[in-house]
């Protein structure tokens, strides 16, 4: 067996990329800045053993970027398209939306798009309106694209490898705040996480938070504040958000009869919404507490940081809801 | 070679200005059995008529071999047609029929015949430039001489994406033919009141793409330009550009009837038409008119056929509206009782 180190959210990222494309000669990645390393580093040194063909340093053309990606899918090559910041795919939401998810049905099933679309998200050291954004909920309402947002280091391995591996245009979003969270990692580099399975990130017999991405740790944290207060979270790390594991979700709401949704992006027509009402569908007969959602206010981020924290999901935050559920 | 090199119809062999008379009349016999499905209501979304452009399609086409590609825009009939896809499985697609090339599920401006290289037809205007960009990217990683051709209108060069995807073409020196099919009109608005500057050459020309232009109406000129230019795209000449122009015949839709143009101009394109012109040229390299006709009724008979048929074919049942969307995480039917 294949023993485990601890390394990075994005030295974990680097490692599922580079073994796929040595598995698979038909995987290659494009985007701006690859060559020197990726802007966040998550592809340094690839170009040297890839060379510049495979790792591909594109013209500042978000548009053609995805697109050229959708044709070359089209016919056999695997590409892991870097879109930089997520903010900026929103220049190519024709060719991810109208193309990419829609080619294989359009087309009655002759056509395949096996690409993956790495959308670095979310709050990040002052970055502003335009570099902060987490805007998953947009791609879960598109039929034909898979949403993965993993938080660990592990499952950023192996759910990038299985979403490079997966027939389907996946939508890939990272955290840029995780990129320097270490944990333990396999080194198989067959270790595979499936698209769709959430992660129990914590148990406990009180409530349940739902949430993904960065927001598991600000959870966790949470989690621990609560305990002392003898309330139990229990944690599931969605991991992927379509398809989203509904099961996990409804077998621990069933034990904990409370659920709470956190997620960093916009609570309005936040996916915590489609969570949310789904539990309520389906179980609002085990409730004991209202369900409640927790998500940014509708404000565009700051630059300024008092003002950026303001819109910061924080440990406090989800403790006062969780004092406020268990009371009930 | 100059850009403004002469390709005169005059050189052309007979049998294969008689292929490509064949292949034109196919596809005006095609859009004229759509427009009349369409008119009486058994087509049911717009239908975009390339009648008047079928010398583009048919003089391109010709010069592709079945591994070549090609991407298309919504009024892409003619370029399915001359790359070679089935007009019945087309005609089943316009009516939403069990069969058609898309299982009914795309309709006029999806369709796609992967098995001739027709990458796909597409709604949305310049959609399919980086499409035809990434393929013959694709081509080129994969070290397969495919050559892709990427058809689009004068509407589309005011995009994005044209420019994105020239650019694209020109850095990675890919084996893209783009092909401008100046029809005159981008939907209902006269192109040169929206274009700004030289037009689509001096644009391709600017981002270091070899342009060229040809009269798109004459058949024999555009299979002779392209007859050149394929060979050195496939040598590893990079991308070319290419302006063929032409007049649409028709309005935008085929329920349009193209009032904001000026009637009497409109009518006297007519005499320009493409058709016309081939048939005159088949005539002085002495092909007789009972020659001719035949052509022309077998392309008006097949098509007649092929509307019977796919006017007489079954819908797709319904379970088709949730098939292949998606392997992980695909919607679940179930059957209404």
């Amino acid at each position: 067996m294949s023993g485990m180190s601890v390394i990075s959210y994005q030295e974990a990222a680097l490692q599922a990329v580079a073994e796929e494309m040595r598995r698979d000669p038909r995987v290659w990645a494009l985007g701006e800045d690859l060559g020197r390393g990726g802007v966040f580093g998550q592809y340094r040194g690839l170009v040297d053993e890839f060379g510049p063909e495979r790792i591909a340093d594109t013209p500042i053309s978000e548009a053609t970027i995805m697109g050229a990606s959708v044709g070359a899918a089209l016919v056999g090559t695997r590409p892991v398209v870097e879109m930089r910041f997520a903010d900026f795919a929103l220049c190519a939401v024709d060719e991810m939306v109208n193309q990419a998810a829609k080619a294989r049905f359009m087309f009655g099933g002759q056509a395949r798009v096996p690409m993956v679309i790495r959308q670095p998200s979310g709050m990040w050291r002052s970055s502003a309106a335009q570099h902060s954004q987490s805007l998953e909920a947009w791609y879960t309402h598109i039929p034909g694209l898979v949403v993965a947002a993993p938080y660990t280091p592990a499952d950023n391995k192996g759910l990038l490898k299985s979403a490079i591996r997966c027939d389907d245009p996946v939508i890939y979003i990272e955290h840029k705040d995780n990129w320097a969270l270490e944990g333990e990692v396999p080194d198989d580099d067959d270790y595979l996480v499936p698209l769709g399975p959430a992660r129990l990130a914590r148990e406990g017999a009180d409530l349940t938070v739902v949430t993904w991405s960065k927001m598991v740790g600000v959870a966790e944290q949470a989690a621990e504040q609560a305990a002392e207060m003898g309330i139990e979270i229990e944690i599931v790390d969605l991991r992927t958000l379509w398809p989203w594991d509904q099961e996990m979700v409804f077998a621990s709401v069933a034990k904990t009869k409370r659920l709470m949704v956190v997620h960093e992006a916009v609570q309005v027509g936040g996916f915590g919404a489609e969570i949310a009402a789904t539990v309520a569908e389906h179980m609002a007969h085990v409730l004991v507490a209202p369900i409640r959602r927790l998500g940014a206010p509708r404000a565009p981020i700051s630059y300024a940081k008092p003002l950026e924290d303001l819109l910061r999901i924080t440990p406090d935050k989800i403790l006062n809801i969780a004092q406020e559920q268990t009371r009930a | 070679m100059p850009n403004d090199a002469v390709h005169s119809s005059h050189n052309i062999d007979r049998d294969r200005l008689v292929d490509l008379y064949r292949t034109m009349r196919r596809i005006r016999a095609f859009e004229e059995a759509a427009e009349k499905a369409s008119l009486a209501g058994l087509v049911g979304g717009a239908v975009h008529l390339s009648i008047g452009q079928e010398a583009v399609a048919a003089g391109v086409c010709a010069n592709l071999r079945r591994t070549d590609q090609i991407t298309t825009t919504h009024r892409g009939h003619g370029h399915c047609i001359a790359k070679g896809t089935d007009p019945g499985a087309m005609m089943l697609e316009l009516f939403g029929k069990e069969g058609g090339t898309c299982g009914g599920k795309g309709g006029s401006m999806h369709i796609a015949d992967f098995d001739v290289g027709m990458l796909g037809a597409n709604g949305v205007v310049a959609a399919g430039i980086p499409i035809a960009v990434g393929a013959a990217h694709g081509a080129k990683l994969l070290g397969e001489d495919r050559v892709v051709v990427c058809f689009f209108g004068d509407g589309a060069i005011n995009r994005g994406p044209f420019m994105e995807g020239l650019n694209w073409a020109t850095v990675f020196q890919l084996p893209v033919l783009f092909v401008c099919e100046h029809n005159g009109f981008a939907s209902t608005t006269h192109s040169d009141a929206v274009t700004g500057g030289g037009g689509a050459n001096a644009r391709a020309e600017s981002l270091g793409l070899e342009a060229f232009e040809v009269d798109g109406n004459d058949v024999a000129a555009v299979d002779g330009l392209v007859g050149d230019l394929i060979p050195r795209i496939r040598g590893g000449g990079g991308p070319m550009f290419l302006s063929a122009r032409t007049y649409r015949l028709k309005g935008h839709t085929s329920v349009d009837p193209a009032l904001y143009r000026d009637q009497e101009h409109a009518a006297s394109q007519w005499d320009g038409d493409p058709l016309v012109r081939a048939a005159d040229e088949l005539r002085r390299l002495g092909l007789g008119d009972s020659d001719l006709t035949a052509i022309d009724s077998a392309a008006v008979g097949e098509m007649v056929r092929v509307a019977e048929a796919a006017d007489a074919a079954d819908t797709p049942a319904l379970e088709h509206a949730f098939a292949d969307i998606q392997d992980i995480g695909a919607p679940v039917w179930e059957a209404q009782s």
